[in-house]
């Protein structure tokens, strides 16, 4: 696609840039041929001694302007620069990117492609790829899944042995391939009594310190409200959707009764990015046995 | 002829004399503290932190500091270089009071986050129109006195303040179009990499015309005073003013290098920024070969010796630009810490370094002294600020190489060898370092407003009379 709506603009770029730069030669061309006089100033006085002198400019500095004006022009035939002129070599920044993917692929695709072809769990326990997986993981994942893997408010911990939609190892690849919504809706509708009496209910399955009257309450709720529809009857969650298991002692937002009830009264919104259209099938298939491999012999 | 005519305008001289110094201590503060945050990340205290001081510091530095030195050398050169008071009444001391009311309006919205996002042009839509005001009664002012000169021939550093006071029009009005939304938010009328462009020939113009050009014409009147030699060569200046003219509205795209940017727009930015090279040199020649045949004047003259060393750092600078223009350069230096010692190479060694010349030269004039209380503190100050200056961008280069060639280096699978976090801990040496350069360099500013205040103490602040023209030749 062109750069340009019309030819005008197009020849419009052409005639300001070659006329800019013949204007600096002409400039230069036209004050080199002054009548100098070295030495003797022009003859006008401000502020009582500011005066200038009638010298020649330096011929090494008329020189360095004349070659980066040659060095400018060529530079212009060779490459994109004159409007929709696409310069003697045919270049383009696209081009050069596309060469250069193409030629690290070559180098390097035998070697992923090996991976590609082994089982998950076969490549977790292979050296060589778990250590090209963490160079993986350190340049794609670690802003928000951190250095260590061990997450952060919001963004699950990999190195133990719960997983929101599965451990299965096709079932993590399946969320680093195509991503996740998790979504939590907003149940301030519920009033903040009954609320308050959920998030005891929902301590209390952990063992958290809580009020028993209001948690037996918000057990009721629980059923009643349609809390089990993900998080289950057992609330111990349900990975098709992603809804956490509410018995064990992680927690991905955090688990005091002021978060644990801003969290039903406002519901949570989270996203893990899909990277298979960016990364391609190797990459996600290095990164998911990393991944395995980081909580193995985690419980 | 009224009675006000017969003596210049230097009221309004001093007032920004004095808040150049007040503002620059101020900016450098601000900039020492931003770059204690990148070291100690703890100091970035709740809002408070880098990312809102950071576009408060350079405001602080450009616009009020190297603001004030602007206007406070331009309104001194262009009454004396015309015999002519000040034109415009009080639009004169609107220029100083709406700056200085400017400037607090920054100091105060920036750090609360009201931002437009614009880089260098981040004060939003209504401190926008009050820049605008203030600038064309800067205008009026300037080419109203240059109109009303009484000497036939307009001294070449008018033409470079000239030439500033236009094009900071221009880039002004073009980049700051938005859409107000409230009183407090605005929206820019560009929009993608149409809204990039837009940025970066008012980034880069701002350089070439505000931070250059205007500065050139500091050069142009306090080094041939200060060294008592005529100009180098009228020719040179001629050359060189207009090729910069020419030339450097071309060169924004060298910052938008490998991006959606399209490719011809890119070429011709890079080809622009090299033909800047010989352009940009004709300024430091012309200011360094003035002093041929006095060089040692510079041996015991401080204020000679800032002026020096100023150009010599412009001309570091400016080859240096011309250089991380070249795509391949700009490959491994862009985004990395040799932008920003190349920034201060221009912004400490050659803006704040010839802008200190000129006060000291200007402030015993302007409170009735012929020297500063004291030529030693000056001395001090130069070699504070040059060692300061060169720690800054000596840590950058080694730091902002050191980043590019992190960031680059890949593995034998095709793999990042570091990891982004790995090139921020190898940068925190240099980061020190480039504090310790900072605090160099602000320590020497306090220097120079106690050097100040003890050479206003006492004072007489009465105007001088308008100079009779030089008869000159037919």
């Amino acid at each position: 696609m062109s750069d340009f709506v019309s030819e005008f603009w197009n020849m419009y770029v052409i005639v300001i840039v070659v006329g800019s730069i013949l204007a600096c030669a002409i400039l230069l061309f036209m004050q080199s041929k002054a009548t100098f006089t070295p030495g003797k100033t022009m003859g006008h006085v401000w502020d009582e001694t500011l005066e200038e002198y009638n010298n020649p400019m330096p011929r090494w500095w008329s020189w360095m302007f004349i070659i980066t004006i040659i060095f400018g022009f060529v530079y212009l035939a060779l490459y994109p620069g004159l409007g929709s002129n696409k310069g003697i070599l045919g270049w383009t920044a696209v081009g050069q990117h596309k060469a250069e993917v193409a030629k690290m692929d070559a180098t390097v695709k035998p070697l992923f492609d090996k991976y590609l072809a082994m089982d998950l769990k076969a490549v977790a326990g292979d050296k060589q790829a778990m250590e090209m997986g963490k160079r993986l993981y350190l340049t794609y994942c670690m802003q928000c899944h951190g250095a260590d893997a061990r997450g952060a408010k919001g963004f699950p911990n990999l190195t133990d042995a719960d997983w929101m939609y599965g451990g299965e190892p096709d079932q993590i690849k399946e969320s680093i391939a195509n991503g996740r919504m998790g979504v939590m809706p907003p149940h301030e509708q519920l009033g903040a009594d009954s609320i308050k009496d959920l998030a005891n209910y929902v301590r209390s399955l952990s063992g958290l310190p809580n009020d028993s009257v209001r948690s037996a309450k918000g057990k009721e709720t629980f059923a009643s409200a349609g809390c089990v529809g993900c998080h289950g009857m057992e609330a111990t969650g349900m990975a098709a959707v992603g809804a956490p298991n509410l018995t064990d002692k992680v927690w991905l937002y955090g688990s005091s009764e002021a978060v644990i009830t801003e969290t039903i009264a406002k519901g949570r919104q989270n996203q893990m990015p899909a990277w298979k259209e960016f990364l391609g099938d190797a990459k996600v298939h290095l990164l998911s046995a990393y991944v395995i491999g980081l909580s193995q012999g985690a419980k | 002829m009224s009675g006000t005519q017969t003596t210049y305008n230097d009221k309004v001289v001093r007032q920004f004399a004095v808040m150049t110094v007040i503002w620059g201590i101020v900016g450098m503060l601000v900039g020492v503290i931003i770059a204690a945050q990148l070291v100690w990340p703890e100091l970035n205290i709740g809002f408070l932190h880098f990312g809102r001081l950071r576009p408060l510091h350079t405001n602080a530095v450009i616009f009020a500091f190297g603001g004030c030195a602007l206007f406070a050398t331009s309104y001194w050169c262009v009454q004396r270089t015309s015999c002519a008071r000040l034109w415009g009444g009080p639009l004169v001391p609107f220029t100083f009071w709406g700056w200085q009311i400017v400037i607090l309006l920054a100091a105060i919205t920036l750090p609360l986050g009201i931002t437009s996002g614009k880089e260098y042009a981040e004060l939003e839509w209504p401190i926008d129109i009050l820049i605008t005001l203030v600038w064309v009664s800067y205008a009026l002012v300037f080419f109203g006195t240059i109109a009303t000169r009484k000497v036939s021939h307009i001294y070449v550093a008018n033409w470079f303040f000239g030439s500033m006071i236009l094009t900071v029009a221009l880039l002004h009005l073009v980049n700051s179009a938005a859409m107000p939304i409230t009183l407090l938010k605005s929206y820019s009328v560009y929009a993608g990499v149409q809204d990039a462009m837009i940025q970066w020939w008012y980034g880069h113009n701002a350089v070439g015309f505000f931070l250059t050009a205007g500065f050139l014409g500091i050069m142009y009147y306090f080094v041939p005073k200060q060294a008592g030699r005529p100009v180098y060569s009228y020719r040179l200046s001629v050359v060189h003013f207009w090729a910069l003219i020419f030339t450097y509205m071309w060169a924004g795209p060298h910052h938008l290098h490998y991006t959606a940017l399209p490719d011809w727009t890119q070429s011709v930015g890079m080809v622009f920024s090299l033909i800047l090279l010989a352009p940009s040199w004709g300024g430091m020649i012309n200011g360094i070969m003035t002093l041929s045949g006095a060089w040692h004047k510079l041996r015991d003259d401080p204020i000679l010796k800032f002026l020096i060393t100023s150009l010599s750092f412009y001309g570091m600078s400016t080859f240096e630009g011309p250089m991380m223009s070249i795509k391949t350069v700009n490959a491994l230096s862009h985004y990395t810490d040799w932008t920003v010692g190349h920034v201060h190479s221009g912004a400490l060694g050659w803006v704040a370094m010839v802008s200190i010349g000129a006060m000291y030269y200007l402030i015993p004039r302007l409170f009735g002294k012929t020297e500063m209380h004291s030529t030693k503190l000056v001395t001090t100050h130069f070699w504070i600020a040059t060692i300061g200056t060169v720690l800054y961008i000596a840590s950058m280069w080694i730091a902002g190489v050191m980043q590019g060639l992190m960031w680059r280096a890949v593995n034998a699978d095709g793999t990042l060898a570091y990891s982004f976090v790995e090139s921020v801990k190898g940068s925190y040496p240099f980061w020190a370092i480039r504090w310790l350069g900072g605090v160099l360099f602000l320590g020497g500013m306090l220097l120079m407003a106690y050097n100040m205040f003890k050479t206003m103490a006492g004072g007489k602040t009465a105007d001088t009379t308008v100079n009779v023209p030089v008869a000159h030749h037919a």
